[in-house]
């Protein structure tokens, strides 16, 4: 008995590497990380170019990129690592929210690894990664804290109230406000992604030019609501052309990506206020935002918080992000069986 | 040589674990529910159940496609997992050789058919014919795998013409196989009843995919020096994706005007 517990205390002392796998959209993702705040390596293969032509992420074909790319990438990851895969302790692999056909090709790959290897596998939430990515670069950031999830399918505020527990505090009632920037990029004819596109048209315009609507969603102050942004743009692009009024797309982009910037900054404070919480974070595509950052840092100095936010390769889909989180959720006693399965819509804190 | 061999290219999924003498164990069930939830789970019940190492694997086999893409990405990731971690090759088999293996040595053709929707079948015809005779025992004729239709993705009415037309040239009479069997096979009985093609539809026990006739192509395509490492194996898929393909329409009604 005493045996066991010096046993276990030992174990406990040593150093924990995580594996991590993300195939979620359209990165093939493979990371190591130690005791969940050390990225030993960020392999992340990005499939952007091969979707641009189709305007957009085509599942079918992310899916193919994944099963190409993934064993490459997992091997450069051990190997930027140093460490072979004996070294690893535990497998970690993001298993929803995500397109089915690209979470089935980690899913399957990480299985397979964690069988054939002997080692523990824990299916990480994609969102839960992406909160998480904070941890890399502030050591001292613990729970509680407030975090605004932005990105291409998620825009989310959600209580991270200890490792590995969540509660939503809001959401989108229709676009992610990583979509609102897709769809007003193409509009503007940008192309995609729209995110890092508008952002830098954006920096050459006057963000008060036009005014968009902030929407707040009565009785709900919580949660986003993108779409009418996204069609007043729309709006006021074909009243131009109707008017043969020429269009001032830096001005265009300037003005939407403020009235985003608005609503993301004005909701996040208001809710951490009132909860109570002196330390907001951001993540997610959209936390790459310098506009965003910049506005956030402000806001949360000027009522007394503390701001964290990702490096912008942290910010996007990443495995590091998904191995922090793993480990959190392996130290919290998570374990998945080989029948662990993609859940394309799983939702927040749920496993 | 001891071989894993998986299958998750339609709606069945099978594993199996062979040497050239024996299948060792095979697991193989017909029923809908997810490859993501079954596979891995069945390899462990047939290496639990046998006692196996999985070091003492020679190569992981997998039926390569054509077939749903999504299993076929499932079956593929598992073994280039498997392979990743092992350390050992792989062997892509071509799914329908899988399938014709399924009838080994028989002079008849056989045409095995997946439903691949679109009013289109994957589909190939193999045969067997004698091979070098054995000095040592003169009766013994080895008989010699032959692809008289490489896999593709067709028409049924196409490989059916392919059939009658091959049945005529050679007398031998047909087995049928394969899901695509039972969703065309009024057509099928149609057409050959009336080109007077003697067949035959493959009964239950041999009409789907199995993971032993997968591991048995292996070791021949094996013994041809046919692996590839973990890394390099991609699914046959046959067909491009849809916005492929509507990119090329698109591209080519662009280039016509």
């Amino acid at each position: 008995m005493i045996e066991t517990t010096n046993e276990l205390k030992k174990e406990d002392k040593k150093d924990k590497l995580v594996l991590a796998i993300e195939t979620s959209c359209d990165e093939t993702a493979a990371a190591v990380v130690k005791n969940g705040r050390d990225v030993l390596s960020n392999i992340i293969y990005s499939q952007i170019k091969v979707h641009t032509v189709f305007g957009g992420v085509v599942p079918e074909i992310a899916s193919r990129k994944h099963i190409e790319k993934i064993n490459p990438v997992i091997t450069a990851a051990l190997q930027d690592a140093g460490v072979s895969l004996k070294d690893i302790d535990v497998m970690a692999v993001t298993y929803g929210p995500g397109l089915v056909g690209a979470l089935l090709v980690g899913v399957a790959e990480a299985k397979a690894i964690a069988y054939a290897a002997g080692k523990p596998l824990v299916g990480v939430h994609h969102i839960e990664g992406h909160i998480s990515a904070n941890y890399i670069e502030h050591k001292d950031l613990e729970p509680p804290f407030l975090c605004l999830v932005a990105s291409g399918g998620h825009s989310h505020l959600v209580m991270v109230e200890d490792y590995g527990s969540y509660r939503i505090i809001g959401r989108t009632r229709d676009d992610a406000a990583g979509e609102a920037f897709d769809k007003v990029a193409r509009a503007i004819g940008l192309g995609y992604p729209g995110g890092p596109k508008v952002d830098r048209l954006a920096a050459e315009g006057d963000s008060s030019a036009i005014t968009f609507p902030r929407a707040r969603i009565a009785d709900a102050p919580d949660d986003f609501s993108f779409s009418g942004l996204k069609s007043a743009v729309l709006n006021y692009l074909n009243q131009c052309q109707m008017k043969e009024i020429k269009v001032n797309k830096a001005d265009v982009a300037a003005s939407f990506q403020q009235a985003v910037i608005d609503v993301l900054t004005d909701h996040t404070i208001a809710a951490a206020r009132r909860l109570g919480v002196s330390k907001v974070a951001i993540a997610g595509g959209v936390a790459a935002n310098s506009s965003l950052r910049k506005q956030m840092q402000e806001a949360a100095t000027k009522n007394h918080m503390t701001f964290y936010h990702p490096s912008p390769i942290y910010c996007t889909d990443n495995a590091a992000m998904i191995g922090v989180a793993g480990y959190y959720e392996y130290l919290k006693g998570s374990r998945d069986g080989w029948d662990l399965n993609a859940v394309p819509n799983l939702k927040i804190g749920q496993r | 040589m001891k071989i894993l061999a998986l299958d998750s290219s339609g709606l069945v999924a099978s594993v199996a674990i062979l040497d050239e003498n024996q299948v060792i164990a095979e697991y193989t069930v017909n029923y809908k529910k997810t490859h993501s939830q079954t596979l891995l789970p069945m390899v462990d019940e047939i290496v639990t159940m046998t006692g196996q190492d999985l070091s003492d694997l020679a190569a992981i086999a997998v039926a390569a496609g054509p077939g749903s893409f999504t299993g076929l990405r499932i079956g593929s990731a598992t073994a280039k997992g498997l392979g990743l971690a092992l350390e050992k090759p792989l062997v892509s088999v071509p799914t329908l050789e899988g399938l014709a293996y399924n009838l080994y040595g028989t002079d008849r053709l056989v045409c095995p058919m997946m439903d691949a929707r679109r009013q289109q079948v994957y589909t190939g015809l193999y045969t067997w014919q004698r091979g070098e005779t054995d000095p040592a025992s003169s009766m013994d004729d080895h008989p010699e795998f032959c692809i008289v239709r490489p896999q593709t993705a067709c028409p049924v009415e196409e490989i059916l013409t392919a059939c009658i037309e091959e049945a005529g040239r050679t007398g031998r009479s047909l087995i049928l196989l394969g899901d695509g069997v039972p969703v065309y096979e009024d057509l099928i009985r149609q057409r050959l009843d009336q080109a007077g093609v003697p067949y035959s539809l493959a009964p239950s026990h041999m009409n789907r995919q199995r993971a032993g006739s997968v591991g048995v192509r292996a070791l021949a395509l094996l013994a041809e020096g046919k692996e590839e490492t973990a890394a390099a194996h991609a699914p046959i898929y046959l067909r491009k994706s849809q916005a492929e393909r509507e990119l090329e329409k698109k591209r080519s009604r662009g280039s016509e005007t």
